[in-house]
């Protein structure tokens, strides 16, 4: 039981990059178990999972058909749970939206225990050993897998994807029928942007922004940054009906790590923090140069953000048409 | 209608956290405990589906120690109507033997419908409802924010990275809460008065086969100590530098 299966994530047919991230994670537990890495996929018929092989897999099991295009639950758990009882030590995949309605679904019908939103997996002492945050990324968990198979979701943005020149040979299996919930649509919103917790860029505000439609000035941020910013939302505003939850970060709403996080207006709160800590540069702008979440950024404005992020806008810009 | 909601103590979502000396888990002297917030909308969601169905009952169910009955309370003062405590001394990390615990005590329960909160916030494993159904063989939808119940059928709304899947699935079946559901109301004082006297049912249970052993609890590393570039729009440009040069994210 040294190899290792990974969940590979698909939308419209194209492999989300998420998989490729899950692939760095198997392919290198894999190679400390001295086994292969295996990946399972469903999809519709159109899924092209060449780049699996590229990116570590030696084998990838495929299932196509038109009833999975969306998101199953029943056909998903069903037929990942059967591919994982051909024996593996582990099932890898996303902490998205969908792994982590999955995970939960295969370890059920595994009977094995379930690591959720993993930052590290190794394997230490001959057991697989993860570490995940708890409290919101308050503190973080070591543990040992003591069973002799265990899921494991991994948290988006923290597994770089490699390249792993692999056979990545494709062999069709069925669609496992899985009674359950049914998804009969996902409904797009009417202008598309990229979400918060996928974001590369995230320009976050908080109550700072003392209205709901100077948020327009983050929009402006955010669009001079590119398709991959996103804006983000603390608590405060969220309650306030400023903005839709789905934009959140923090305790109660959605961890994210993107290479860029700029707080604008937002004081710090012990529960924001949870959320955005693990980004990899943080920048922050405020008027209260005591503010807490000065002490988590690298680099820090101590001013009016009405004065500031027009002028940072502006800047941005001429970076991005140089 | 007969609803169960399955909730969890866990710490306040401002609470500070300290490890305890045995690095291992956290000191738990002096944290404000509260119901999980994502639960109180599965309260919340319950007491509106009983109201508007005009009958029913609504139950609360835990898995924990003697202080997850003032757990219990706060829902019943919500409005619940009886609360079951399947008490232990450790609710494990592996979430599997939490959902054994519950769906044993669920099935043949009759319930038309169990919730959850999507996730506790302590250990956000977001996990035990999707496997408290799966072990009952329930359909089910996870995370949703939107949820309509109709001639023994539910439509479910759920957020995913770009959109919103609208779910269908038919009763009895099972649905965890996400933020957005609904407005939780707060207790009122008749209710923690009347929550006094509802009927909360203390039931010992062995969570045995935990696949997950705990080797440490430590804090984050803790981020370097950055820099302040500037003040007002003229440290702008001094911050673009920075991001350029050092930092190289632009």
């Amino acid at each position: 039981m040294a190899n290792v299966l990974v969940v590979l994530e698909q939308r419209d047919g194209v492999l989300k990059r998420v998989s490729f991230e899950a692939l760095a994670a198997g392919r290198a537990l894999a190679d400390q178990l001295g086994g292969e890495t295996h990946a399972v996929a469903l999809g519709p018929a159109d899924l092209a999972v060449e780049a699996a092989g590229a990116h570590g897999a030696d084998r990838v099991f495929l299932a196509t058909a038109d009833g999975v295009r969306l998101y199953q639950p029943g056909p998903y758990a069903a037929t990942v749970a059967q591919q994982a009882r051909a024996g593996y030590a582990a099932v890898l995949l996303g902490a998205t939206a969908l792994g982590k309605d999955l995970a939960p679904r295969i370890a059920a019908r595994l009977g094995c225990p379930l690591a959720a939103d993993v930052h590290a997996v190794a394997l230490d002492g001959g057991a697989i050993v993860v570490a995940r945050p708890v409290y919101a990324g308050k503190a973080v968990y070591r543990l040992r897998v003591t069973a002799p198979q265990v899921v494991v979701s991994l948290r988006p943005n923290n597994f770089p994807p490699v390249h792993a020149a692999r056979a990545g040979t494709v062999e069709r299996i069925a669609v496992v029928d899985g009674v359950g919930a049914r998804t009969t649509q996902v409904k797009e919103p009417e202008h598309a942007a990229v979400d918060v917790a996928e974001a590369g860029i995230v320009v976050a505000g908080g109550r700072g922004l003392k209205e709901s439609q100077h948020f327009r000035l983050l929009d402006d941020l955010a669009a001079a940054f590119g398709s991959q910013a996103a804006v983000g939302a603390s608590r405060a505003v969220v309650d306030a009906g400023w903005r839709p939850h789905a934009e959140q970060v923090g305790q109660t709403g959605k961890t994210v790590s993107p290479n860029l996080y700029i707080a604008v207006g937002v004081s710090g709160a012990i529960q924001h923090l949870a959320g955005m800590r693990t980004a990899k540069v943080i920048v922050a702008i405020n008027k209260d140069k005591d503010a807490p979440i000065f002490k988590v950024a690298d680099y820090g404005i101590v001013g009016d953000l009405f004065d500031v992020v027009p002028r940072l806008t502006e800047e941005v810009r001429k970076v991005r048409n140089a | 209608m007969k609803i169960a909601v399955c909730v969890k103590r866990v710490p306040d979502t401002e609470a500070r956290i300290k490890i305890a000396a045995d690095g291992k888990a956290i000191d738990e002297a002096g944290v404000k405990f509260v119901l999980n917030p994502y639960d109180e909308y599965a309260v919340e969601e319950a007491l509106r589906l009983k109201e508007k169905a005009g009958a029913g009952e609504v139950a609360i169910v835990t898995v924990g120690g003697d202080a997850s009955q003032e757990t219990i309370r706060t829902a019943l003062a919500m409005g619940a109507d009886r609360g079951v405590l399947l008490k232990t001394d450790a609710v494990p990390l592996d979430p599997l033997p939490v959902a054994r615990a519950l769906a044993d005590e669920l099935r043949g329960g009759g319930f038309d419908l169990i919730l959850f909160g999507k996730q506790a916030v302590d250990d956000s494993s977001h996990a035990v409802g999707l496997i408290v159904a799966e072990l009952l063989g329930l359909p089910s939808v996870g995370a949703v924010t939107s949820l309509a119940i109709a001639d023994g059928r539910g439509t479910a709304e759920r957020e995913v990275e770009g959109g919103v899947e609208v779910v269908e699935f038919a009763l009895p079946g099972v649905a965890t809460a996400d933020k957005g559901l609904n407005e939780p109301r707060y207790p009122a004082l008749k209710g923690i008065m009347a929550a006094k006297k509802k009927p909360l049912e203390t039931k010992p249970v062995a969570l045995a086969g935990a696949g997950l052993e705990v080797i440490g609890l430590a804090y984050p590393p803790e981020r370097q100590a950055g820099r302040i570039v500037g003040e007002g729009a003229e440290a702008v440009p001094a911050l673009i530098e920075a991001l350029r040069t050092e930092a190289k994210v632009l």
